[in-house]
Parts: structure tokens; C-alpha cells; sequence
């Protein structure tokens, strides 16, 4: 794998940066892999990474229907926080979070890791006291997490309107200081090319269009393109579409797929340095390093798969937006787009074995799946080398759904994100 | 912005009237004390969720607040009939292209 390095930029400077080197292959799919994973998004390239890197399996094949980090990977906000309310979502995903401070250098691949620090706002009582116990909570988990009130989301935020006058008027908010944003696709890319460089094959345009099973354990996949390719274990991480695969195995999920959507405006100087979210107003809002503004709230009610958003949310995101910040009212958006998100009863992943043995499944991470990805990969890693669950992904069960063991997170889940 | 058949009112109305609630035909268990927790688990999380036709339960929020049927493909996001409470769907089956045009008839 070519090393980056700034003195590498300059010397390909010399010959007009026609001599950098393919980023990853576009090997032939072989007939047999120790481990198959299902989807080429952040969460599979980083499974398949982690796999290589820490359990020394490099006879990895990731299926990816259509190309590499193009389906959420490349749809969402880029917010990575992990100030979660419940122990077990709490340590999963400062888990991530300990991953991500440090990855770029790891994966010699410039991930735009900035961690701004998100604000959480609250503008009731009830909020307030909710901020207080999650603020609480974190702490006794060692997650950096403050509580501010209005004076103190104001000398962070000056251009929110925290004035007493508005409708919804801000009281407060959690800080969490670590927390940021990353660059979407190139954490994708890192982690794809990273793996491949320690030999996982990464085939795009392969699209499963069957899990193939033997005595009610998986022994491989059919593909449109490439036929069967067999393999001892099967990972499936491929987000919206986790209730086909799981049909095509023979059981269902608690899942239900969304379209999500988001929007970004024109860009515009920068004034907005940090992340703010309101999940009472409804919606949050970012500025990216280009200068445009990036903005989400909550996802259309009803299932769909169609990858693209709902005029209505578009109109509810932007009036919560200029409730909070008048300011941007006159700035004009730019593009739309939507993305499938699986969403779980109570807003926590599934990383768990199947009705179908040698099969996996890690998916259920909604509408913020995307701060996880390192974290994810690296615990459903673990799941596939040895088919145990590791330790913090052991009460991500799908089974919880029957005994009950359900981890509520929609407070700290709030809006999507 | 859609618009959707209230089976009810008999009437297209905006899509900002109604509320998506979920899959449609689930039958409450007839002997809930019998049920083991698997079924239960069943019955309340797992849900079908298919690429393509699917039965939706919606509700009229803003208009007669009457709950119906919803016929719709979660791909094209056509919605394909509406139909009251306690009765069936005519279109079970995107491929079959004679449900359509009788029920359009």
C-alpha cells in the first residue's frame, strides 16, 4: 500500500498526479472465503478491517451490490458523538468514539476527524432534567459531558437565539466536548483500502440475491453477477436492506426501513463551529468544512425504499432550524437526498447470531449508525472470527425482542441523526 | 407531497393528513395467556418489512380519524389501494397487473 504522506502529494505534484497508485484492487471473486460480508458500507469495510487487523483473517470477500460506501455511508450528517443515556449503548459507542481519536493515522487516511463538540438543547423542563440525568450518566460511564445553561449555550453558540422570547425558548444543553464530525465517504475508503491492502476482497457489483443454507446453517450466497460463493461464516451489514437478506434466510426482523433525508444549503462563510441539535424543535444543523450547511431531523413515518425524502419533512426541518436560528432564513439549500435506515423498536443496533446458524446479522442502527462505524466494525469483527458475540456487543442481541432485555435510547437517540 | 384515497371520507386528500402506523393484518393473539414469550416477542417487534408491496395500517389524523388499509409499494412508493378496516386487499401481488386494473375499474 502506498504510503500518504505530504511529501508523497508533493512528489506526484512533479508528474501532474498521474502516477498515484489504484487505491484498491477489483480482484475475482474465489468460490470459497472464511468470511463473507454482506454490503461494502462503513460498517462492512470496517468489519472487514478489524477481521485482518485484529484476528489475522484475511480470506475475507465484502459483496457489495453497487459501489463502496454509496448507500448511508454517503447519505448522512457526519456526527459522531457517544453521550448515550444506558450503559450498554453508552460503552458501545465511546467505544467507537475511542477509535475514531486516532484513525486517521491508523489507516494512513485523512478522515476530516474534527471533534467540534455537539450540543444537545433543551428548551423545557422536562428537557433540562433529562439533559441532567443523561449529563450524569455519562460521567459515571468516563464520557466528557456537561450540562450549560442558556448563558453558557450562547458563549459557545453566539449566533443561536437563546433569547426568552422565542416560542421554544433555550434553557440549556449537554456538551459533550469529544463529540464532532467526520468525512462521510473518506472513512469508507480508509477502512477499504486499508483491508484490501492486507488481502480481503472487496467485489462491488455483486448484489446477493440469495443466502444459501444446509441444514439450517448458511454455506453461502448466490450472486447475480458471480454466481455462489461459498463461505464458513456470513456477515450480514447492509442497513435499509436487512429485512431482505433476512427473508432470503428465512426469518424476519424487528426492524422497520425508513427514508431519512438531509439537506445542505449553499455554502457560506463560516459561522457555525460546532454541532447543534434540538430534539424538541427537531432538527440539527452543522457546517462543513466546504462552508455549506448541513441539515437532518426526523425520518418519513412510513416504510419505505426509495432513497429519497418527503417534501413535508424538508418544510418541518427548516422551520425548526430557523426557530433556532433566525439568522439562516434567507440562506437557500442546494441539494436533498435520502438514505434507508433500519430502525429497532428501541433505537439500538442488533449485533447478534440468527435463527440460521454460521449466519450474523449487524444492523438496527437507525438513524445513527454512522459515529459507530470503527466501534461496530471492530465488535462484529470478533462476532465473525470466533461466533461469539464480544462484550459489549453481547446485549445487542436480536433475541433481546424475546426476552425483553430492550435498551431504550430514544432520549439520547432523539432525533435522527 | 401525495395524495391518499380516505376510504372513509371517500375523498383524495394531503398526505400532511394522515399518519403511516405500521404493518397492516396483525392479529392480536386469541389466547394471550398461552403465549410463550417468543410469540409475544413476535407479535409486537418483528415485522416484515418488504422491498416492494406491502398492507399498511394509516390513520385519517387531521380529517375523520378513522384508521384503514393501505396499499403501497415501499419502492416506487405508488400506492396501489385503500381499503377499510376488517376487509381484504385486492392487489396482493405487484407482478400481477389484472389485480390493478380491476381494482381501478
Amino acid at each position: 500500500m502506498q504510503k500518504y504522506s505530504g511529501f508523497g502529494l508533493l512528489r506526484h505534484a512533479l508528474t501532474y498526479h498521474e502516477n498515484w497508485q489504484r487505491v484498491w484492487r477489483n480482484p475475482k471473486p474465489k468460490k470459497k472465503y472464511d468470511v463473507i460480508i454482506v454490503g461494502g458500507g462503513g460498517h462492512g469495510l470496517a468489519t472487514a478491517y478489524y477481521l485482518a487487523r485484529v484476528h489475522n483473517i484475511t480470506n475475507v470477500a465484502v459483496v457489495e451490490k453497487g459501489y463502496l460506501g454509496g448507500g448511508n455511508t454517503a447519505r448522512n450528517t457526519t456526527i459522531v458523538r457517544s453521550n448515550y443515556l444506558w450503559d450498554e449503548a453508552a460503552l458501545l459507542y465511546e467505544h467507537a468514539m475511542k477509535l475514531w481519536e486516532g484513525l486517521s493515522q491508523e489507516l494512513n487516511y485523512n478522515l476530516m476527524f474534527s471533534q467540534r463538540g455537539v450540543l444537545n438543547l433543551g428548551h423545557t423542563l422536562q428537557d433540562m432534567r433529562d439533559i441532567h440525568r443523561r449529563v450524569s450518566a455519562n460521567r459515571l460511564n468516563g464520557i466528557d459531558s456537561e450540562a450549560l445553561d442558556a448563558r453558557g449555550v450562547q458563549e459557545i453558540v453566539p449566533i443561536l437565539d437563546c433569547s426568552a422570547s422565542r416560542r421554544y425558548p433555550v434553557l440549556g444543553a449537554s456538551w459533550q466536548p469529544r463529540a464532532g464530525v467526520a468525512r462521510h465517504d473518506a472513512v469508507a475508503w480508509g477502512f477499504a483500502r486499508a483491508a484490501d491492502a492486507m488481502g480481503v476482497d472487496l467485489l462491488q457489483q455483486c448484489e446477493v440475491t440469495d443466502i444459501l443454507t444446509e441444514d439450517g446453517a448458511a454455506i453461502g450466497v448466490e450472486t447475480r453477477q458471480h454466481g455462489v460463493i461459498h463461505g464458513d461464516r456470513i456477515g450480514c451489514v447492509v442497513a435499509g436492506n436487512s429485512g431482505v437478506l433476512a427473508k432470503m434466510a428465512g426469518f424476519r426482523l424487528p426492524i422497520e426501513s425508513h427514508p431519512l433525508q438531509a439537506l445542505v444549503s449553499e455554502p457560506i462563510r463560516p459561522l457555525l463551529d460546532t454541532v447543534v441539535m434540538s430534539n424538541h424543535v427537531h432538527g440539527y444543523i452543522s457546517q462543513s468544512d466546504k462552508g455549506d450547511l448541513v441539515i437532518g431531523a426526523g425520518i418519513d413515518g412510513y416504510n419505505g425504499y426509495g432513497q429519497r425524502g418527503s417534501y413535508p419533512t424538508v418544510e418541518h426541518t427548516l422551520q425548526a432550524i430557523v426557530e433556532m436560528f433566525p439568522i439562516f432564513s434567507r440562506v437557500r439549500m442546494n441539494r436533498q437526498w435520502g438514505g434507508i435506515v433500519d430502525t429497532c423498536p428501541d433505537a439500538c443496533p442488533i449485533i447478534s447470531d440468527t435463527p440460521v446458524e454460521n449466519l450474523f446479522f449487524n444492523c438496527g442502527w437507525g438513524t445513527g449508525g454512522f459515529k459507530a462505524t470503527p466501534g461496530s466494525g471492530h465488535v462484529f469483527a470478533t462476532t465473525l472470527a470466533t461466533g461469539q458475540p464480544h462484550d459489549l456487543a453481547r446485549p445487542f442481541s436480536m433475541f433481546r425482542f424475546h426476552n425483553g432485555a430492550l435498551i431504550d435510547e430514544h432520549g439520547a437517540a432523539g432525533v435522527a441523526h | 407531497m401525495f395524495y391518499l384515497f380516505c376510504p372513509y371520507c371517500g375523498e383524495h386528500r394531503e398526505e400532511e393528513e394522515f399518519h403511516p402506523r405500521g404493518q397492516a393484518h396483525l392479529s392480536r393473539p386469541e389466547d394471550p395467556d398461552g403465549c410463550t414469550d417468543e410469540e409475544w416477542g413476535d407479535f409486537i417487534y418483528f415485522r416484515t418489512n418488504p422491498r416492494g408491496l406491502h398492507h399498511e395500517i394509516w390513520v385519517h389524523a387531521v380529517g375523520c380519524r378513522k384508521f384503514f388499509n393501505v396499499t403501497r409499494d415501499t419502492q416506487s412508493y405508488e400506492i396501489l389501494e385503500t381499503y377499510r378496516m376488517g376487509s381484504a386487499p385486492r392487489i396482493t401481488d405487484l407482478n400481477d397487473k389484472q389485480q390493478s386494473r380491476e381494482v381501478q375499474a
